[in-house]
């Protein structure tokens, strides 16, 4: 394609069109976010769908979210040591790779690689069935699309990665562990009582509310840029980069908002 | 060359659907994109009639489908399907409504992640009232009806572009819908596989007198269609004997520029006088 026939290809609106899109999207993503929860208590309650969701999502996710916070409470706990060890308190590694993996790391880790990986896989299938008219075949046979596949997808993710995250900041610790034991010479007793003791309950609290939020916004994103494609194949290419770039930004803006509520709330 | 106003039956004017009319369209308009692709149309669907719609690419025949089943919302106008408004109607006492008309889209629309056991059995599973040995039954009886039993265990993609249009035509029947809507159900195929479909087609019209709009490319299934019945005793599609006493039941549409410019059955159509439909017809 020559360079003015690519530039003539551009489509060019105004800023109150592109406004009035905006402003359209968040208000077609919030209605969708409500009916997948308000369809939680109509029926009928696709069980079998939402347990086949999520063992693509949890079971299918768990490798990978463990390895990756296996290796950060590994690499927290390195880089902890290099500035502990000038204060002499290496002991308190301990405490940090707790405090930093179930507060903060848990689940911000477990919510990017699971959009990565869900966000991605939601928004192209979904897609895949608008362009294929799967979509519209299924509404003109009497179901509701919300109801059928996306209420399974956001209940599945919001279960999932909330075990997913648990089993992680286990891992991350680990991996913590593993570091402190294996190469700064500290007792495994001492490095797990530290940790197990500076938590309170706000720092579970924390650590657990949040992949519950950061799961409705990877399943609510995916399946709204894959409900909204719209140009075939390359549609579905452009909404599955789009989700998963929108899940990813989201679940690092609302970490800091629910960090700072729950600072607010508890005080620490 | 100007646009003509050939309405041989007249488009229903009233707001109130008569009681023998499955769908009516009522000075329908809709655009996409400041396109205006339906201007004002207006015609009525008999019950136990099909009718079949022609125009070229893009003149909305597809979109006079999913009007009629509410997929899409008219700008304005009103449309009656089975007796409803469907223009005034929230999506969930559509999906009611829906559950009693059928449709086959143009390229099928399987759910490929399913066989064509579960996607045949879709709507019987969704209502849930059925217990599982009978919608067996139902699958393998629509299956057989389009001739594919031996399929009822593979995936869409293990079937043919023909294929799959029967396996649509199976679920779209397998609950005896009252109306049902096919989306160029021969296009894009072979002769020989386009007369099977629409032996199928004329099969449910004469036999399960099922009133249905058929939007299509091909002038010459609709052709066949108008002239054959289906004969239940032999299992066969028959030529209207000529002077016969057999009414085939099936009726013309024709769209240009988002306007109906004919509404009738074949006889009006081969005796019009307009140039462009003549030329369409040729």
């Amino acid at each position: 394609m020559a360079a003015g026939d690519f530039l003539s290809s551009i489509e060019l609106i105004s800023p109150s069109e592109f406004a009035k899109r905006k402003i359209q999207s968040v208000q077609d993503y919030s209605i969708l976010a409500a009916q997948s929860v308000a369809n939680l208590f109509r029926r009928p309650r696709y069980m079998a769908d939402t347990i086949q969701q999520m063992d693509l999502i949890g079971f299918g996710s768990l490798q990978i979210v463990l390895a990756s916070i296996f290796f950060t409470g590994a690499a927290l706990a390195l880089n902890s040591a290099t500035t502990l060890r000038r204060f002499g308190a290496t002991t308190v590694i301990g405490q940090l790779v707790s405090i930093g993996i179930i507060r903060e790391l848990g689940p911000v880790l477990a919510g990017l690689v699971v959009a990565g990986r869900n966000s991605s896989g939601m928004a192209s299938e979904l897609g895949s069935m608008i362009v294929t008219e799967q979509i519209d075949a299924m509404r003109a046979l009497g179901t509701d699309p919300l109801k059928k596949l996306v209420t399974p997808r956001v209940s599945a993710t919001v279960v999932m990665l909330f075990f997913l995250t648990i089993l992680g900041d286990f891992l991350g610790l680990l991996g913590g562990s593993v570091v402190a034991t294996l190469l700064l010479g500290q007792d495994a007793h001492s490095y797990w009582s530290n940790a197990w003791q500076t938590l309170v309950f706000s720092d579970v609290f924390t650590g657990l509310v949040k992949p519950l939020v950061f799961g409705f916004i990877i399943a609510t994103v995916g399946c709204y840029y894959g409900l909204s494609t719209k140009g075939g194949t390359q549609g579905v290419g452009r909404s599955t980069t789009e989700a998963v770039v929108a899940a990813m930004i989201l679940i690092i803006v609302v970490d800091v908002f629910v960090t700072q509520l729950l600072i607010l709330i508890f005080g620490s | 060359m100007p646009t003509p106003s050939l309405p041989l039956e007249a488009p229903a004017q009233a707001s109130q659907q008569p009681a023998n009319d499955v769908i009516v369209f009522d000075d329908v308009s809709i655009a996409f994109e400041e396109k205006v692709v339906l201007d004002g149309i207006s015609f009525r669907l008999p019950r136990g009639e099909t009718k079949a719609i022609f125009g070229v690419a893009g003149s909305g025949k597809s979109t006079i489908l999913k009007l009629a089943l509410g997929l899409i919302k008219p700008d304005r106008g009103h449309i009656y399907t089975l007796g409803e408004d469907v223009t005034q109607m929230p999506e969930e006492q559509l999906f009611e409504l829906r559950r009693k008309v059928g449709i086959v889209f143009q390229e099928s629309a399987l759910f490929d992640s399913l066989t064509v056991h579960d996607n045949v059995a879709f709507r019987l599973m969704e209502e849930g009232t059925v217990d599982a040995e009978e919608i067996d039954r139902r699958v393998r009886e629509a299956l057989r009806f389009v001739e594919l039993e031996n399929t009822v265990d593979m995936f869409p993609a293990e079937l043919s572009g023909g294929m799959r249009r029967r396996v649509a035509i199976a679920r779209a029947i397998i609950t005896q819908p009252e109306t049902l809507l096919y989306d160029s159900p021969t296009g894009g195929l072979d002769p020989v596989t386009s007369t099977t479909i629409v032996e199928l087609i004329v099969k449910q019209r004469d036999v399960y007198k099922t009133s249905s709009l058929l939007v299509t490319h091909r002038l010459q299934d609709a052709f066949i269609m108008a002239n054959h019945y289906f004969d239940a005793k032999a299992n066969q599609m028959r030529l209207v004997p000529p002077g016969g006493r057999i009414e085939v039941p099936l009726a013309f549409l024709m769209l240009r520029d988002g306007k109906v410019i004919f509404d009738g059955d074949l006889h009006h159509l081969a005796r019009t006088h307009d140039e462009y439909i003549r030329e369409y017809i040729s």
